[in-house]
């Protein structure tokens, strides 16, 4: 996928104070960094204590059982919901004290279906270039590459709600990349996908990040996903992180032919015992839906 | 492929993103690219409007005409029909207004409000985007009304200022009472206790104003509630604006001064409450 964005990158390219990356991507600060971050409900402490980092341009994959504080960590990260205790810093910024640059920075997908079925592709769009404060003069133009991008110039005019699942899922990616944030937050990008549309969103977020250096951390609970689309995996267990590593590492620390199935049921398994049964687990669902 | 992972540096924000501007300019482009969405929703769905004009016109036809013909109320120079018919118009801008809230819940759970709230745009923006739409869903009540007064032969004044000055302030007092709505839906945050509620407040607010009898045949405190009400502020402005010898009560300058400070807080409170609803 060529994208061209230069011209209106050149003028401010003698401002690169960046390395040049060689062969290896440098080691840089991490793009999201937290520190003991924690969230409680009334009783419940849905992330407990997580201290996590997330190098830039990094793929990163949230993983965990349901009600495992998958949401409610990118709830924090995301400057929607204040952290109880713990810091976190987003691009640079802090998600409490700078929370409107930690906003200018990032993208995000919900976990639900959500573009605006009464408007067109083009219009959602358009409407979320305002709001990111994109220069008018570099709006059409962004627009057109988002579309672009992710393959929807043909229904750009059509109304979202005719619009397929896979398509309006590209929608929402498209609408969170416009403003070419550092950071994008997806929290279950392909639920409910059927494989191809899954694929197209696979390898439009690797293009985001190849592409835009984009530093993309998502939930999933597709293993497959994880291990094909993620470098670097946390799971979440009771709010708190109790693996961290490459796919492939993860599966060698487990066994010597160890999927990432037995990766996940090794390091969290113990869900139904610690979490209660049935109908804990079917409040759980209908609360994460409910809530996004 | 390695080099577009390389580092940038950091800005305050991405390139082509004013991070910059004046905080007033881009307020008013978030507010105005809000209400412009919601107009274009409303344009492609209008029937709506059209069901709103049957409450109004039972009102006028039924209540207006039976009243008018008793002279049970003191209505001064003007007949009851002309007295009432501004009245109505406030009825009808509030009774559409009050439910408006319901459309932040509807959005809460498709998703929509979820990613506004992670937009830069201030979250007074996303309020009074949301308010300015409204303003303009109430116009269409206008529009009704002033149809059903020439059919009912009420003198309407038809100068240019005080069609103007009706339309403001129908525009203010959807956005004040869309506002108010809002803030509800924020802290109930479920349709089928917003819907509810929604209930309980109208009637309320409708019987403690002067838009059907004058605040002069009130008891002592119903005419005192009546004196805090937006709504009648609301209805003193359209009855001096809209019909031959209407006269403002409270004054044009307290009634313009009332839903713009109303408005303001409401405003303010309803941001500081917005995020809950995704929480
Ligand atoms: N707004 C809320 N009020 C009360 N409890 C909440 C709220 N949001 C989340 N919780 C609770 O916090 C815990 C973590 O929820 P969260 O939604 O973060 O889990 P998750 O890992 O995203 O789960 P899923 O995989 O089902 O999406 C759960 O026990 C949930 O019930
Ligand atoms: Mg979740």
């Amino acid at each position: 996928m060529v994208i061209n964005r230069d011209h209106e990158n050149k003028p401010e390219a003698s401002l690169s104070t960046s390395t040049s990356a060689g062969e290896n991507p440098p080691v840089a600060a991490p793009t999201v960094e937290m520190l003991g971050l924690t969230r409680h409900f009334g009783a419940t402490t849905a992330v407990n204590a997580l201290s996590l980092a997330v190098p830039n341009g990094c793929i990163f994959g949230l993983l965990g059982p349901n009600g495992a504080g998958k949401t409610t960590t990118i709830k924090m990260l995301t400057t929607v919901l204040p952290p109880s205790a713990g810091t976190a810093k987003v691009a640079g910024f802090d998600i409490v004290r700078d929370a409107v640059d930690v906003r200018r920075n990032i993208g995000y997908v919900s976990q639900m279906i959500s573009a605006d079925g009464a408007l067109t592709g083009y219009e959602n769009l358009l409407l979320f270039a305002r709001l990111y404060g994109i220069e008018r003069r570099l709006r059409r133009g962004r627009v057109a590459e988002a579309l672009r991008f992710m393959a929807l110039e043909d229904a750009a005019n059509t109304l979202v709600r005719n619009y397929s699942g896979g398509m309006i899922r590209r929608l929402e990616i498209a609408e969170s990349m416009l403003h070419h944030p550092k950071v994008l937050f997806l929290d279950e990008p392909t639920v409910g996908l059927d494989p191809v549309a899954r694929h197209a969103v696979w390898d439009h977020l690797r293009g985001l990040r190849n592409d835009f250096g984009t530093t993309i951390l998502m939930t999933t609970h597709d293993m497959e996903e994880a291990d094909e689309l993620c470098e670097t995996i946390a799971i979440m267990h009771l709010g708190q992180a109790v693996a961290i590593g490459s796919p492939s590492a993860l599966k060698v620390q487990v066994g010597p032919d160890a999927d990432l199935d037995d990766v996940f049921v090794y390091f969290a398994g113990g869900s139904i015992e610690h979490g209660g049964g049935y109908t804990e687990t079917a409040q759980i669902r209908r609360t994460a839906r409910r809530l996004g | 492929m390695a080099e577009a992972i390389q580092r940038r540096p950091r800005f305050a924000a991405p390139r082509g993103v004013s991070a910059n501007e004046l905080a007033m300019t881009a307020f008013i482009r978030d507010t105005t690219a809000l209400a412009e969405v919601e107009l274009r929703k409303l344009g492609r769905d209008p029937i709506e409007l059209f069901t709103r004009a049957i409450q109004p016109t039972l009102w006028l036809l039924v209540f207006g005409q039976v009243f008018g013909r008793l002279r049970a109320i003191p209505t001064g120079n003007l007949s009851y029909l002309t007295f009432m018919v501004p009245g109505i118009l406030a009825q009808s801008v509030l009774f559409i207004a009050i439910f408006y809230g319901i459309s932040v819940i509807w959005e809460r759970d498709l998703g929509i409000l979820q990613k506004l709230v992670v937009t830069p745009a201030t979250r007074s923006a996303l309020v009074l985007g949301k308010a300015l739409s409204a303003g303009v869903r109430g116009l269409s009540q206008g529009v009704i009304i002033y149809l059903l007064a020439l059919l009912l032969r009420v003198p309407i004044r038809f100068g240019l200022g005080a069609i103007a000055g009706v339309l403001g302030f129908i525009i203010l007092g959807s956005a004040l009472f869309s506002t108010f709505s809002l803030a509800v839906a924020c802290l109930v945050k479920t349709r089928e206790r917003f819907m509810g509620i929604g209930q309980v407040l109208t009637m309320p607010l409708f019987f403690a104003s002067n838009a059907i009898y004058p605040l002069s045949v009130m008891p002592a405190w119903l005419r005192a509630l009546a004196k805090i009400n937006p709504l009648s502020y609301q209805v003193d402005a359209l009855r001096a604006l809209m019909v031959e010898g209407g006269h403002p009560l409270f004054g044009l300058g307290m009634d313009l001064g009332v839903h713009l400070v109303v408005l303001a807080a409401l405003v303010l409170l309803t941001a500081k409450l917005y995020p809950n609803v995704v929480r």
